[in-house]
């Protein structure tokens, strides 16, 4: 009779815990789902008015092959001959395309000849995203000019962690999330421009345009 | 990594203004050939640095250094950036998880089918750890739930909220089936789980404590926007990935190769959703039965759970024992609130090592070690600060206010600890009579495997005639459980 009654006492006890359990559990889950309201999912970038191009990139990534690359925003290149993203200090004079004298460790850069105009040569740099590893070392070398090529988050290659591991090794804190709608950054200098392009029914411009978060 | 040295810039120290830092005078003294080859621009440049030097507004978008060039022929490319790929929609995400749970309940408490269980557990691990590669997953969740309270500007992706929710209300109606057969991490265990040895109870108490302080130390560092040391120190997301830095892949080794040896090290002394799960699972409307009719009392259940979560029957006590119990009882209940409080002020005092835990925190100790002259090397983020242009005492100021909140969190931290120690106390004092072989209520992960060994379950399933065939010796007695256990003991004496 008495082991009855602690049996009842105790399914009870256990009754109202798990209503009370549930009740709180959906209460957080509405809660949290309503406020979400516009709000998309959020991926990982990194903005590049921020990046100091340290390398952290290509070396902290869970993925074996980072899942940054180099972007090349053409609107905001030189086209130089003399191109710092391009070659080592050491190799700007010489400008032979000998391996010490290129930035680039994977060969990523392609340097094509474009126009000579005003007794100047202009090239145009491009980059082979699947060669490219991430390092930065172009995106420091590029800083000293114009600065057009920078560091993004590849979304056909990122997994998306909870917590991105380059984003805790990140020395500027230049590592946001941005809805999913848009997961791209660029540098504010160059989104009049890219705007302005897309306006011209720039297919492209636009396509960019629709990817990248301009606000904020 | 070697990498042949580019000196980008030269440190912004703190005596540049920023009008020099933005024209970046000093880098251009390098390349002043180039400059003179260039007269039109070297024009062009003077001009800009002028301009810059007069009057510089913060927020101006700055200007190219190298105007793009018009070309006659060569329109000027866009720059490209591929879409998202590989998103499982939110819908998606959610079906499959709740598909996966309502089969792991179906299979432990309906169908009572142990290789159904590990299918599904083999399944789950194939989809939520190699081919989602383990995010996101519900452990990791609670600290987005635990951001998304504490800071209302973080908005929870709803696949999140799910994620964190249906795992809670199935394990209380169903017990821990989400941890058997739908958590890859659980999965990776349950499958090495080969050689098991029972793990000593006193270490086995206090090891399991190890997982709340886990859980309060992952929501107070989550909550403050530290990091998610959940996902920082998963240790088998070196192995859903097929890569990860080499003192993560150490950790996960060791827990693996722990695994053979002892069941689900991870979820029992580690993971901080398995224990909020254990406390839910404890009120949990149906749970796993091991035999599904009179236990015959055989031991062969308790012999063979890997994860020490079968208790034997209870024996009576002695008038004197019960007593001395429940002085016991009294005693915990009495020290709990002192542990509280104790433990609640020794948290206030690991205020400052907690806060270091925050980057800014610690950017903020090298610039001061920078500024004092003990540093005689800058790094990267505090380049990057000084980059920034914002005050050292602004970054100062910060530190020093997160310290302050990280007192508060500390003490909270301290009587969470002390809140979980003092239920410990008062749990083990409690004694619940059992009259035959019963899985841990808290422990119990449903794994099913002692359905594989209960001898009643055999006969159900008609693979045995008779009891006695597994158990010799064994005669259906039409006694009670208790009287059978004590014929059993008679006969051991």
């Amino acid at each position: 009779m008495a082991t009855e009654h602690q049996q009842d006492r105790r399914g009870f006890l256990a009754d109202g815990v798990r209503v009370a359990g549930v009740v709180a559990v959906g209460t957080l889950g509405g809660f949290l789902a309503g406020r979400r309201g516009y709000a998309s999912e959020s991926r990982w970038q990194i903005d590049p008015d921020k990046c100091v191009a340290c390398g952290n990139c290509a070396t902290y990534c869970v993925l074996d092959e980072s899942a940054v690359k180099c972007v090349q925003c053409f609107d905001m290149c030189g086209y130089c001959n003399r191109c710092t993203g391009y070659y080592t200090l050491e190799g700007l004079d010489s400008r032979d395309t000998a391996a010490e004298d290129l930035l680039c460790p994977t060969e990523a850069v392609i340097r094509t000849f474009v126009e000579g105009k005003a007794g100047q040569n202009f090239y145009e740099y491009e980059i082979d995203t699947d060669a490219c590893i991430g390092c930065a070392m172009c995106v420091k070398g590029c800083a000293l000019m114009n600065g057009s090529l920078y560091l993004q988050v590849m979304h056909d290659r990122c997994v998306n962690c909870n917590e991105c591991a380059i984003a805790v090794a990140c020395p500027s804190d230049a590592f946001v999330q941005v809805p999913s709608d848009k997961p791209y950054r660029m540098k504010r200098a160059v989104v009049g421009v890219i705007q302005q392009k897309a306006e011209n029914s720039d297919q492209a411009a636009q396509q960019l345009i629709n990817r990248v978060q301009t606000d904020g | 990594m070697a990498r042949p040295c580019l000196r980008t810039r030269s440190i912004p120290r703190r005596t540049d203004t920023p009008a020099r830092k933005r024209a970046g005078v000093p880098v251009l003294r390098g390349l002043q050939t180039q400059a003179s080859s260039r007269l039109f621009r070297a024009s062009l440049l003077s001009i800009f640095l002028v301009a810059l030097a007069g009057s510089v507004i913060a927020d101006e978008v700055p200007e190219l250094k190298f105007p793009v060039p018009e070309f006659s022929d060569h329109p000027i490319p866009t720059a490209s950036v591929p879409n998202v790929d590989g998103e499982v929609g939110t819908f998606w995400d959610i079906a499959i998880l709740l598909v996966a749970l309502s089969l792991a309940s179906y299979f432990t408490l309906v169908s009572r089918s142990r290789r159904n269980v590990l299918l599904l557990t083999i399944a789950s691990l194939i989809w939520f750890g190699f081919w989602r590669q383990g995010c996101v997953c519900p452990i990791g969740a609670t600290q987005n739930i635990a951001l998304a309270i504490f800071d209302p500007s973080y908005v929870v992706p709803l696949t999140v909220v799910a994620f964190f929710i249906l795992p809670l209300v199935f394990t209380l109606f169903f017990g821990r089936t989400f941890c058997a057969s739908v958590c890859p991490l659980g999965a990776m265990q349950e499958l090495i789980a080969v050689r098991t040895v029972a793990v000593p109870r006193w270490l086995d108490h206090s090891l399991g404590l190890v997982a709340y302080l886990y859980l309060g130390a992952a929501v107070i560092f989550a909550a403050t926007r530290t990091g998610f040391i959940i996902c920082r120190y998963d240790p088998f997301i070196p192995f859903f990935r097929l890569g990860g830095n080499t003192d993560m892949l150490i950790f996960g080794s060791s827990i693996l190769v722990l695994g053979l040896f002892v069941g689900r090290p991870y979820c029992r002394y580690l993971c901080p959703y398995g224990a909020m799960l254990r406390v839910l699972s404890c009120f949990s409307k149906w749970r796993l039965s091991i035999p599904p009719d009179t236990c015959i009392n055989c031991q062969l259940c308790e012999d063979v759970c890997p994860y020490g979560a079968i208790h034997p029957p209870t024996v009576m006590q002695s008038t004197g024992k019960r007593k001395k119990g429940k002085r016991q009882l009294g005693i915990a209940l009495l020290a709990a609130p002192v542990v509280i409080a104790l433990f609640a002020g020794l948290g206030t005092i690991i205020a400052v090592p907690l806060a270091q835990w925050h980057p800014e925190s610690r950017l903020a100790e090298q610039v001061r070690l920078e500024e004092t002259g003990v540093a005689e090397n800058t790094t990267d983020a505090s380049d990057a600060f000084r980059g920034t242009g914002r005050s050292v005492d602004d970054l100062y100021a910060a530190a020093i206010e997160r310290r302050s909140r990280f007192v508060r969190f500390g003490g909270l931290l301290g009587a969470w600890t002390g809140i979980v120690i003092g239920i410990k106390l008062v749990h083990l004092s409690l004694r619940r009579r059992r009259d035959d072989y019963q899985a841990d209520r808290a422990g119990c992960v449903s794994c099913g495997r002692c359905y594989w060994y209960c001898p009643v379950e055999k006969v159900r399933l008609g693979l045995i005639e008779d009891i006695s065939e597994v158990v010799p010796g064994y005669e259906p007695a039409p006694s009670s459980p208790l009287v059978q256990l004590s014929e059993v003991r008679e006969k051991m004496e």
